[in-house]
């Protein structure tokens, strides 16, 4: 099935649901309300002209606290019909919360817990949302704008000090390691 | 082997400083922590492989701390992965040594600046003997490294009152 033949599938089905469309992006990117996001992941799985059974990717971008919003992108593909789609939801930054697609696709619970542990994006209705990849008692979403790091983990320093090196090694001297 | 009971002669005695002894079956079976962290693990393999043969220094990786004589830190060291590296090291008996392996296991490396995941050097966890620079090092470097290991060992001395001559040489330099 072609991008606009999707497209129009879409917006016949949940009209106002559909908010518009992204041809810059490959593939080309259909934008859909955040409520309704769950509904139109199983009605494109369900269907069987459309039938995609594979979610490839699924990831949380944080545009910064300037645009002071986030996004979820969906990369769908169709093994048997050869298709692919991409879906993308804006989320408020301050309170990034959407619903799981876990139950559709299996892939999508890990891929889930990954945007939660780097962005701290929120899904509703997943069965088991912790970070994935940092340590349970980590302070923070690194990938968001603006992130700072925390200063001690366990005792250890997280960020690196210039000053550990003593001065009387000429290759670690603070002006040097500047002029690099 | 036919040399050896020439000189030796019939009595099969050899006659030797304790120290050496200890020293030298110490530094003849180094065996390393079966562990690895990131891609310096693949050289660390390859190293252990039939290629480089880590086999012929006595070096045997064992898959327990609780028989390992040095633990080899191959690889980029998380902060998560930090706890679980000081808890292994502790559960080494002693004389235990580390190797640090490559640029990320020594300072940081590439993530110096930017990894907020990444232990700044393993060895602000953990001491360090040996450091073996390189991203990654080579199997050359490793067994560089651990020959210097077998080096360090071949120096030290289970009798000598080391910590007492280190102050009194300090307080020797201070008068």
């Amino acid at each position: 099935m072609e991008f606009q033949e999707i497209k129009d599938l879409l917006t016949k089905q949940f009209g106002d649901a559909v908010l518009g469309e992204d041809l810059n992006a490959s593939p080309n990117a259909i934008l859909i309300d955040r409520k309704k996001i769950t509904d139109v992941c199983d009605f494109l799985f369900r269907r069987k002209e459309t039938y995609f059974d594979q979610l490839s990717c699924l990831t949380g971008i944080d545009n910064g606290p300037e645009a002071n919003s986030m996004e979820v992108v969906y990369n769908l593909y169709s093994i048997p019909r050869g298709h692919h789609l991409m879906l993308k939801v804006t989320i408020d930054r301050k309170k990034p919360v959407i619903d799981s697609v876990q139950h559709i696709w299996r892939t999508a619970d890990w891929h889930e817990r990954e945007a939660y542990d780097l962005l701290g994006i929120q899904f509703k209705n997943h069965p088991d949302l912790r970070r994935i990849l940092l340590p349970k008692d980590w302070e923070g979403y690194p990938l968001r704008k603006d992130y700072e790091e925390q200063e001690k983990y366990h005792g250890m320093n997280v960020k690196y000090d210039r000053d550990q090196y003593p001065d009387d090694i000429p290759q670690f001297k603070k002006q040097d390691a500047d002029s690099v | 082997m036919g040399l050896h009971d020439h000189k030796f002669g019939e009595g099969g005695i050899v006659i030797t400083k304790l120290d050496d002894v200890l020293n030298w079956a110490r530094l003849s079976s180094i065996w390393p922590m079966g562990f690895g962290l990131a891609c310096c693990a693949m050289e660390f393999f390859s190293t252990a492989a039939s290629g480089y043969d880590l086999d012929r220094f006595g070096v045997l990786p064992r898959a327990s701390p609780r028989q390992s004589d040095v633990m080899i830190i191959s690889g980029t060291v998380t902060f998560k992965m930090g706890d679980r590296v000081r808890r292994l090291y502790e559960q080494m008996s002693e004389p235990r040594y580390v190797i640090s392996m490559g640029s990320c296991a020594n300072c940081g490396g590439p993530y110096w600046e930017h990894g907020y995941h990444v232990v700044k050097g393993v060895d602000k966890i953990i001491p360090v003997d040996i450091y073996v620079p390189g991203c990654p090092p080579r199997p050359e470097a490793l067994i560089g490294g651990i020959m210097k290991l077998q080096e360090k060992i071949r120096r030290e001395s289970s009798m000598k009152p080391e910590a007492l001559e280190k102050i009194l040489a300090k307080r020797k330099k201070l008068a």
